[in-house]
């Protein structure tokens, strides 16, 4: 069977659903003390992981397509990109009111001083960016330039899960699993890296000549 | 303040009311099938862990009643953390690194018959059984401050008694300089031992450490119950160390072996990264941790996530004047 628009319309609705109820159902139980014995850090948590998964999941919709030869699933992909950095707004959001209660200083510091939000920082400024122009209409003026700057995904998602392993004070499971998935999800863009990564190599040789 | 005990039970209480409610979500969530929200809401390794054993219907722990006097000199008017928050976020990796891991994996632990032994560099070993516990010494209530060093601070009413009684009883002789404990070491009940996965990839049995200045200061108490009640087994039943001065790790859980010895003991959290985490351990604002700054903690007590909780840290937690002579001519900057 393929996908009709009727079906990617319904897609959509359920990514709307699955994204957004947890959202309100984890905030309202952290507002009224329901979510264990530090709130704070569930919901730092909870939104991390969730950014991370979304951002896999929508990593995963391009081989899913190409596999099945579903052209149209492709729509759903901005959709889910843009959930996960509306997770991981609200990451950042509730590290800074929650967790620092707007201790502006120490946000700095901490940005500058501790690897794990530096890095963190890197894949939250390539998401944005990603975010802006994620509109049909940028998508056009920017052409073959788009393509190239939302090839950042990958960092992104490499980022983050560094970002992941190195907030855990110790055990490596659960990161490892999330490496697991990534590098899964960009062994099918093996081609595409390791040309871009050529072409790299390629124009900085040239630049020494 | 003295403890208001009928708040505490409100709070139980509550306790009982927000895990129903949160069992309800899960549970509705479950039958709708909604595993895509399912599997946003699993945010730990905790949560995914109780999906392969599902212990929703286990039974919990029973506590029983302590008598105890309350001590005028030890206690505090800071607001208490609810019972329910004490017993329920805890870092106890013996079953578990989430924080809930401990209350959800450890309610089947077999603290009776329990034997615990103080041995070593010492004229008389001594060995308590289990009924000792509560028996040898008179208990008293101590509201404590517990700062982690994951920069989080609990306000805790314990009873126990003091370490240095129990060291006398032992007659330490004067070659032993420290002080070395053991945790249990029974992986068949305790997850954590087992796999290294469930364990955070610790060393086990959990060992800590403290000089024998430090043991025989007044404020080293060991615990036996708190909030009125015997210990549950995630806050370290039937017996655990509490040296509210320094970061929680030092407080080690479930003691079987003290060993009077002649030099600095291995300790587990130093062992397993001596750049982040020193044998003192002493809560020290200026010393910050390489993933945490340590001037400043936010203090875990009634209210969500709205409540503006976050206050400063003081040097030895507080009881500097208690403490800070133990440690004048050590420079805490490089002793962290
Ligand atoms: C501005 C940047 C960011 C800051 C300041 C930040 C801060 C934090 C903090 C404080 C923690 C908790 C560490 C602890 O347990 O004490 C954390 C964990 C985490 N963050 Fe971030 N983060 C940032 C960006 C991101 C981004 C962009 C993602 C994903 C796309 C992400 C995903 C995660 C994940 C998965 C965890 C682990 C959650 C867990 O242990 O359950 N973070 N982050």
């Amino acid at each position: 069977m393929r996908l009709k628009a009727l079906h990617i319309l319904l897609i959509k609705v359920v990514i709307h659903l699955a994204a957004l109820t947890p959202v309100l159902l984890t905030y309202w139980q952290a507002v009224n003390d329901q979510l264990g014995g530090d709130p704070v850090k569930a919901i730092i948590h909870f939104t991390g992981l969730g950014a991370v998964k979304l951002l896999l999941i929508s990593l995963a919709i391009t081989p899913l397509a190409l596999r099945f030869k579903q052209g149209l699933l492709i729509n759903v992909r901005r959709l889910l990109g843009l959930y996960a950095y509306f997770y991981a707004v609200l990451h950042l959001a509730s590290y800074l009111i929650f967790e620092l209660q707007f201790e502006w200083g120490l946000f700095i510091k901490e940005i500058i001083e501790r690897p794990y939000i530096t890095v963190g920082m890197a894949a939250f400024i390539i998401l944005t960016s990603l975010a802006l122009t994620s509109t049909k209409s940028i998508q056009r003026k920017l052409g073959q330039i788009w393509q190239k700057l939302h090839n950042w995904v990958y960092l992104a998602i490499i980022l983050a899960v560094v970002h992941f392993y190195w907030s855990v004070k110790s055990g490596i499971l659960e990161p490892a699993i999330y490496a697991g998935l990534t590098i899964i999800l960009l062994s099918f863009r093996k081609q595409k890296l390791s040309l871009a990564l050529k072409r790299r190599a390629k124009n900085k040789q040239k630049l020494k000549k | 303040m003295l403890i208001r005990s009928k708040s505490s039970n409100d709070l139980t209480e509550n306790h009982v009311t927000d895990e129903s409610v949160y069992k309800d979500r899960r549970q509705l969530l479950k039958k709708m099938g909604f595993v895509g929200a399912g599997a946003l809401l699993a945010q730990s390794q905790s949560q995914a862990f109780s999906l392969f054993g599902d212990d929703d219907d286990e039974k919990a722990f029973e506590q029983r009643a302590l008598k105890h006097t309350k001590s005028t000199i030890y206690t505090t008017d800071e607001k208490l953390t609810p019972e329910f928050k004490v017993t329920s976020h805890n870092n106890f990796y013996e079953f578990g690194t989430g924080k809930s891991d401990p209350s959800s994996n450890a309610q089947q632990f077999k603290v009776d018959p329990w034997t615990i032994k103080i041995e070593g560099l010492v004229e008389q070993p001594v060995e308590l059984g289990y009924d000792d516990l509560f028996s040898a010494f008179d208990l008293e209530e101590r509201i404590y401050r517990l700062r982690c060093v994951e920069a989080w601070s609990m306000v805790i009413p314990w009873i126990g008694f003091p370490l240095s009684k129990l060291l006398e009883k032992a007659k330490p002789l004067s070659s032993a300089k420290y002080v070395a404990f053991d945790t249990l070491y029974d992986p068949k009940q305790m997850p954590g031992q087992r796999s290294r996965f469930v364990g955070g990839g610790v060393q086990y049995p959990y060992v800590e450490g403290l000089t024998v200045e430090e043991a025989m200061n007044p404020l080293a108490l060991m615990s036996v119950g708190l909030y009125g009640k015997t210990l549950p087994p995630q806050n370290g039943a039937p017996i655990r160390l509490v040296v509210p001065w320094k970061y929680g790790f030092k407080s080690i859980k479930s003691v079987v072996r003290i060993r009077l010895v002649s030099s600095e003991p291995p300790t587990t959290w130093k062992r397993l990264a001596s750049n982040e985490y020193g044998f003192y351990a002493n809560v020290n604002p200026a010393v910050s941790h390489p993933r945490w700054s340590q001037a400043r903690e936010r203090r875990i007590t009634t209210g969500g996530l709205l409540d503006r909780n976050r206050i400063p840290t003081l040097p030895f937690n507080g009881y500097a004047d208690q403490v800070a002579h133990l440690y004048r001519s050590l420079d805490l900057r490089k002793f962290y």
